[in-house]
């Protein structure tokens, strides 16, 4: 305790008799600090006489004022210890400099994120290591050496139904090009999206099993894809106008035949007449329906994956009730 | 399944639909500019460089012209010594004028992802000339040029030197930072180039370098000190600075600004960087947390006073002297041990 004491005393006998130089400077009204920015902005004016004499010295010396008036404003922060250091919190910087980049535009979610967003799938995590049976090992669940391959079985059982002289290690790899395929032109179509840009019709990307729908557009595409674009391509007797051609809207001519023209005019008096409104039951339904989706999900909490809880659950909590034994004080 | 509902196209759906999908798609790639990374490393560096809500630091690039002095090459080399990590030198000579044509600065900017230049070159015209500029979007901002006067290098002065990568105090003085636009902006030019990293801490002891940008009758001084903390009576050191490393005496030349509103169009700062201010909260006198509750209005006739449960809760006395069916009040449970 003494020698603190004396130690103290000496601190205040020195700074009393002046051995230690003051922290106070000078015209500090004009020095602007920029804590965020380690800045200090000195307006003070150097007069160009004394500049002229003793550049260096009166350069550094406006330097240290500014810098001595920075570091007082520096170590009034809050601050907090760190292995002996003190590190201290700065704030804000107050000067606006330019980005380097502009900011960047929010990406517009892909056609499988908003479903997912409507119908509020969750994004359940699954593990990146998998029990493989075959090698009795760990594998990833995807990319390099992942765990149950399909395509480096050695042993493909030839189904009942299928060719026996067709290849069935040739079928599954061509089946994963196409798969591979499809993806990318999926990725793509949602960046032309994002970028509002066309993508050109490429035509239909192969699948396994064709509907009669894919199988009407590619006979449409087929009939079209010649030089002249289809003008010259010959139909069947019997084929009817392919869906997927044609104009999108068909208007009749104005004046021609009266007797079309009056049954129109007098089937509509009769609509109007009628008093009952026309309604699309199908329509109206999945319209509600839609509506009903999408206020669910504006309602739910936007999670998503959901939440893990560790430990304990609130379901096995017990709030009074069972035989606790009470150790120490009761709470009432 | 997968059905394009583009209108139809004259391509041929044949049976080697793959093959044109690869082709189709490889075009598609090169003129979309839509570049799909085959390694993490590639990927991870290309996330760098895309625009983000929090930037990173800006990367310095140090460019000499077609014919270049000692001194302008010992400046660039110190500056750039001064600025690493954040910084590239070019060691090749490139022979072009960045106020004429900034198309070659762009492009080597962009490669190298730097924001901030600064180019060295010397002739006869301009002796000793020293250009610095930034960047945004790719585009050249603002260019400032100025000649050296005088340089002093750091290997000159014998004395120890601090440490590299340390953030600087920068003190910019002088009146004449405040007279004009141009002025300020070119005060704006000094800060962004010589800021250095953009920190939300600071370790006090690592407060070592101090960056002074002088105007004095139209020419700037360029120097740097190294801080000595010296006892004083306080918590707070008192400040000495010794004279280190390069000092560069500047005479200003040309100029070429951005226009006002591409300069404001590079301050706009994302609405998510700022943090939201919550509103409807309050405080006390005495600390307590307050806030407003808004109801619709009550038609006072018609409230619901009947059978409210809160309202059901019988008071203490009547609790003792509730009697059982037998007609007999319950005794107290006695506690064995007591």
């Amino acid at each position: 305790m003494a020698d603190t004491q004396t130690l103290v005393d000496d601190i205040l006998q020195d700074t009393k008799e002046g051995k230690f130089k003051s922290i106070q400077v000078e015209n500090v009204e004009l020095i602007e600090l920029d804590e965020g920015n380690l800045l200090a902005s000195n307006e003070n004016k150097i007069e160009v006489q004394k500049f002229r004499k003793n550049r260096e010295d009166i350069l550094m010396q406006s330097t240290r004022d500014a810098t001595q008036s920075l570091f007082n404003s520096l170590w009034q922060l809050p601050f907090e210890q760190v292995e002996g250091n003190y590190i201290v919190t700065l704030p804000e910087s107050k000067t606006w400099l330019p980005r380097e980049k502009p900011v960047p535009k929010k990406k517009p979610l892909t056609k499988w994120q908003e479903y997912a967003k409507l119908k509020g799938v969750l994004n359940k995590k699954k593990s990146r290591m998998v029990w493989d049976e075959v090698t009795k090992k760990y594998k990833p669940r995807w990319g390099y050496q992942r765990a149950n391959d399909d395509t480096k079985e050695w042993l493909i059982e030839v189904p009942d139904n299928a060719d026996p002289y067709e290849d069935q290690f040739a079928k599954r790899k061509t089946a994963k090009g196409e798969r591979v395929a499809k993806n990318e032109l999926q990725r793509l179509r949602n960046i032309a999206r994002a970028q509002k840009t066309k993508v050109p019709g490429i035509g239909l990307t192969p699948t396994e099993q064709p509907s009669k729908d894919h199988l009407s557009k590619a006979l449409a595409v087929a009939y079209k894809s010649t030089a002249s674009l289809g003008k010259f391509t010959e139909k069947l007797r019997k084929e009817k106008p392919s869906k997927f051609t044609g104009k999108k809207r068909k208007f009749e001519p104005s004046i021609g035949d009266l007797k079309k023209e009056k049954e129109k005019q007098l089937h509509m008096l009769d609509i109007s007449a009628k008093k009952i409104p026309k309604i699309d039951v199908t329509k109206a339904a999945n319209r509600v329906l839609r509506e009903g989706d999408e206020q669910r999900s504006r309602e739910r909490p936007s999670r998503k994956t959901p939440k893990k809880h560790k430990g304990k659950s609130s379901f096995t909590e017990k709030k009074g009730g069972g035989n606790k034994k009470s150790r120490g004080k009761r709470k009432k | 399944q997968v059905h394009s509902n583009q209108p139809v196209s004259t391509f041929a759906c044949s049976v080697s639909c793959l093959t044109f999908h690869e082709s189709f798609l490889t075009l598609l790639l090169k003129m979309q500019r839509i570049v799909k990374p085959k390694t993490q490393q590639g990927r991870r560096a290309l996330e760098k460089k895309e625009p983000k809500v929090h930037e990173n630091t800006k990367n310095t690039l140090f460019l000499r012209g077609g014919n270049t002095s000692l001194t302008i090459t010992q400046a660039l080399k110190e500056l750039h010594t001064l600025k690493k990590p954040n910084a590239t030198l070019f060691s090749k000579k490139n022979a072009t004028r960045p106020f004429e044509d900034q198309s070659t600065v762009e492009f080597f900017s962009s490669k190298a992802d730097c924001s901030l230049f600064m180019f060295g070159c010397h002739s006869k015209k301009r002796p000793n000339n020293l250009v610095i500029g930034r960047l945004f979007d790719g585009q050249v901002l603002d260019m400032a040029e100025f000649g050296v006067d005088k340089f002093v290098s750091m290997n000159s002065i014998k004395t120890q030197k601090t440490a590299v990568g340390l953030k600087p105090c920068v003190v910019i003085s002088g009146d004449f930072f405040e007279e004009n636009d141009d002025a300020k902006r070119l005060k704006n030019l000094f800060i962004d180039f010589f800021r250095g990293e953009n920190v939300n801490k600071v370790c006090l002891t690592g407060l070592e370098h101090v960056l002074s940008v002088h105007a004095v009758n139209g020419k700037i001084y360029i120097r740097n000190y190294r801080v000595l903390l010296k006892k004083s009576g306080s918590r707070t050191p008192r400040v000495e600075l010794e004279f280190m490393g390069p000092s560069l005496d500047l005479s200003m030349r040309r100029t070429r600004y951005a226009s006002d509103d591409l300069f404001k169009r590079a301050l706009k700062k994302p609405l998510t960087a700022k943090p939201k201010k919550k509103k409807n909260i309050s405080r006390d006198d005495l600390g307590n947390k307050l806030g407003r509750v808004h109801m619709k209005t009550q038609n006072f006739e018609k409230l619901q006073a009947r059978k409210l449960k809160g309202l059901k809760r019988k008071g203490p006395a009547e609790k003792k002297t509730k009697k059982t069916d037998t007609g007999v009040a319950k005794r107290r449970k006695i506690d064995p041990v007591s």
